[in-house]
């Protein structure tokens, strides 16, 4: 590569304009290692260029899939009845629930959170580990919305040279028109997204009024306050800068990347040496390979990088150069894919196969005569994906899911807890019985009200009561539990301590639904002897 | 550091000159936003430092121009807390303590109020779980009650004490000493105490308990009721159930027949207030003997 560098750099110095070239830019990788680095280095804007494309396509389809998820999930309904919530989606912080579609979840229960949060991490391996860091390039919310404020950028200011003119214009009506309204809508689309967030945290058609009586909470305020700011800030200002310094993301998923995963690559095995003036060249007998030299790859890079200099860390995989390079070869007419998404393993195939005996690049041993790539050359296609580390990742990823569906769905939604006094632990009556205090917590996980019975198993003769005066002694307990609600009741059992066994005895408490077939049991001790 | 600037082979990227072992530190500068956060970092130290407390001197530290401490912060948070209990210790007030359990919200706040109350100023006596002491410290979670065990009688108990000398109102009840003042003989005392426990079927010798049975119509039965069963108006105990409270063996009964012991308990209204002595009846009937 360096030695190709070189060449590159010799032949740049020798560029002159020529007619039937293509366009050219003139632009510079933000990240130039030949530079001299100063101890802190200023930010360099970026003005990246639209592109066009497969690539570009599927980003926007993405775009607008994970935007609308984002902005219409929490108001989206789902009926559970009068008791609960009909918020498909809601996080309910004061009332320590969280609804998702039917599933309901208590605090409790948060290891559902955990095994999502796992399969996420796993998730990630999986993609990572085959298509490379598309979670950068794709879905990140740093990236889709930093897409949406360029896309706004673009609308007001124009395209990459018009918005490169107007920044050095100094200010007039015009250019503060223009600025009014690009960092007007970049506000107004912080403020939603702000605004959207808090919807997931209450009723979203209540807080929306609320929002704008004055009537909403203060935290609600400020958290529209805290995400407008940073939604604006890292959006509409930092954009690559998040990615190149603040994120650990990129080192991370760096890690993960093997010789089979897929990474936007710079075919140097058929682009070198690059020439911008090709048709000079090989009239003078010039080897020169697919390379134009057009920096069109570093004009659509949102971190403002050159691919050709190889995998680096601001590569955030956006796959924008693969078409801004495609859109050039077909106007040169050669084949497409001089950038494009391949494995290392491939990659290092290709090279052997251009490179000659002294090891330079010789584009003819990769090309058939007619300029096409010749057959011998590797081909990377999605069945890189299918190998056994992927595999593995795919199984333990779906094996976790498969049993948290399966748990979701045999759950219990009746539980029960039992407390055993510890203090005393034991009280003996006036006419010689033992009584035992225990804290019943009887939770009911349904949204609507229920009745349960409750019954003690394991203690001969024993009965129930409940503190307060005139209280007779029962065989069971009917407790009324609200909707979604825990039950917290004191209870006595009492009994003969010449008829128990042994202390401490098990004893087994029972709730049953008294209209439903769900009932619970906890095992405890009863104790009649001993200390108290 | 050398000043010769020389660039990493590999990378391509200049060192900073710093090494390590042979490992050098490549020049990866750092964006100058950064450097200017952390600048501002300081900047927001120095108006935390004017505002809040925090330079210590010889035997103090400075105090911020805020007025923050944290004392004062708990002193806020208990304010809140008294301010959000009042009109609750207010009702309690006017409630009599035979309603409160009429209102459930009330009952829960003086159970748990009665809770704390008891930790603090009972248990020394009573156990923290309210379980007694052998010795004349009674259990409140049984269902015997020497002076009565309804929410009135255990107010009246928590409210003006037992053989408490400074409230007149107080609980007073006083057994002779058979023993020590000569009315009854050692050998009498053994059989009383026989007679005693055959009240409540324990384990007892028949021929002495029956040459009481005569004494104990005479000397206790106008107190502790016929059948030893204690008579609360009185304060005279159950003589006949489970519960002893200075021990049910035979020489611990006679003991108790020879010379007597007799606790005391301080009254609480003039200490406490009504509210929390209220608090503390409800917590004490709701143990499990509440009558």
């Amino acid at each position: 590569m360096t030695s190709t560098a070189e060449d590159a750099a010799t032949e740049r110095v020798q560029s002159g304009t020529q007619a039937g070239t293509p366009e050219s830019y003139d632009v510079e990788p933000v990240n130039r290692r030949d530079q001299q680095q100063p101890l802190y280095a200023p930010k360099k804007k970026i003005y990246p260029k639209r592109a066009e494309g497969a690539y570009r396509r599927l980003k926007w389809i993405i775009m607008a899939v994970t935007l609308g998820i984002y902005y219409v999930t929490p108001w989206i309904r789902w009926d559970r009845g009068e008791f609960a919530p009909d918020q498909a989606v809601l996080i309910d912080l004061m009332n320590r629930r969280f609804y998702f579609f039917f599933i309901e979840i208590w605090p409790q229960e948060f290891y559902y959170v955990a095994g999502m949060l796992v399969m996420a991490g796993i998730g990630l391996f999986l993609v990572t580990s085959s298509v490379g860091r598309a979670w950068c390039g794709y879905t990140c919310p740093q990236t889709v919305w930093t897409d949406l404020f360029i896309w706004v950028e673009r609308l007001i200011e124009g395209d990459r040279n018009k918005r490169m003119r107007l920044d050095k214009q100094p200010y007039g009506p015009s250019k503060i028109a223009k600025r009014t309204a690009k960092h007007a809508i970049w506000l107004l689309i912080a403020v939603a997204t702000g605004g959207a967030w808090i919807f997931y945290f209450a009723d979203a058609p209540t807080l929306f009024v609320e929002l704008f009586t004055g009537e909403a909470a203060v935290v609600a305020y400020g958290t529209v306050a805290v995400l407008t700011f940073t939604t604006y800030t890292l959006g509409g200002h930092m954009r690559e800068q998040i990615c190149i310094y603040m994120c650990p993301w990129p080192r991370v998923q760096g890690a993960m990347l093997d010789e089979n995963s897929l990474t936007v690559t710079y075919n140097d095995w058929r682009g070198e040496p690059r020439s911008r003036h090709q048709k000079q060249a090989e009239k003078e007998g010039k080897i020169v390979g697919d390379c134009i030299d057009c920096n069109a790859c570093v004009a659509v890079c949102p971190t403002g990088i050159d691919i050709r200099d190889g995998q680096q860390l601001e590569c955030i995989t956006c796959a924008l150069c693969i078409d801004a390079c495609d859109e050039m070869m077909d106007k040169v007419g050669r084949p497409r894919g001089l950038i494009s998404y391949a494995t290392l393993n491939d990659y290092n195939a290709n090279m052997r196969l251009s490179q000659d005996a002294d090891g330079r690049i010789d584009p003819r041993r990769s090309h058939a005569p007619d300029g096409s790539i010749a057959p011998e050359a590797q081909h990377t296609s999605w069945r890189s994906i299918i190998r056994p580390r992927t595999m593995i990742y795919f199984a333990v990823w779906a094996l976790i899911g498969l049993t948290m569906v399966f748990h979701v769905a045999t759950r219990d939604r009746l539980d029960l807890n039992i407390l055993h006094d510890r203090n005393p632990r034991f009280v003996v009556l006036s006419d010689g019985n033992v009584r035992n205090g225990y804290t019943v917590k009887v939770l009911n996980m349904m949204p609507e009200p229920r009745t349960v019975r409750l019954t003690i198993e394991g203690v001969p003769g024993a009965v129930i009561t409940t503190p307060g005066a005139a209280d007779d002694p029962k065989d069971a307990l009917f407790l009324d539990v609200d909707a979604d609600k825990l039950r917290s009741q004191r209870v006595f059992v009492q009994t003969d301590p010449a008829e128990v066994a042994e202390s401490p005895a098990t004893i087994r408490f029972l709730v049953q639904d008294i209209f439903g077939s769900e009932s619970a049991v906890y095992e405890s001790n009863f104790v009649s002897t001993g200390d108290r | 550091m050398s000043d010769k600037k020389e660039v990493d082979d590999i990378t391509g990227v200049e060192t900073t000159g710093h090494e390590w072992d042979g490992i050098k530190e490549l020049n990866t500068p750092l964006p100058r936003w950064w450097v200017w956060i952390f600048y501002a970092t300081i900047v927001f130290s120095i108006g935390y430092m004017i505002y809040y407390p925090a330079v210590p001197l010889i035997n103090d530290a400075t105090k911020g121009v805020g007025g923050y401490s944290s004392r004062g912060e708990l002193h806020e948070a208990m304010d809140e807390a008294r301010a959000e209990r009042a009109g609750l210790l207010e009702q309690i007030e006017a409630t009599p303590v035979t309603e409160i359990p009429n209102d459930a919200e009330l009952m829960r706040f003086a159970t748990a109020g009665g809770s704390s109350a008891f930790k603090v100023y009972c248990s020394q006596c009573h156990g923290s779980g309210a379980q007694g002491a052998v010795g004349g410290y009674p259990n409140l979670n049984d269902d015997a009650w020497i002076w009565g065990g309804d929410l009135e009688a255990i107010y009246w108990t928590i409210a003006h004490g037992v053989r408490y000398d400074a409230d007149p109102n107080s609980r007073f009840a006083m057994m002779p000493a058979f023993g020590a003042d000569q009315i009854l003989g050692r050998e009498e005392i053994t059989q009383l105490a026989h007679y005693v426990r055959s009240l409540s079927g324990l384990e007892h010798d028949a021929a002495q308990a029956s040459a009481a049975a005569e004494s104990f119509e005479i000397n206790c039965a106008s107190c502790h009721g016929a059948e030893g069963e204690g008579i609360p108006e009185l304060g005279s105990p159950n003589i006949a159930d489970a519960i002893w409270l200075y021990g049910g063996e035979t020489d611990e009964i006679a003991a108790q027949i020879y010379n007597p012991q007799h606790g005391v308990m301080p009254s609480w209204v003039d200490r406490l207030g009504e509210s929390t002595v209220k608090q503390l009846t409800v917590y004490v009937h709701s143990l499990g003997g509440g009558q």
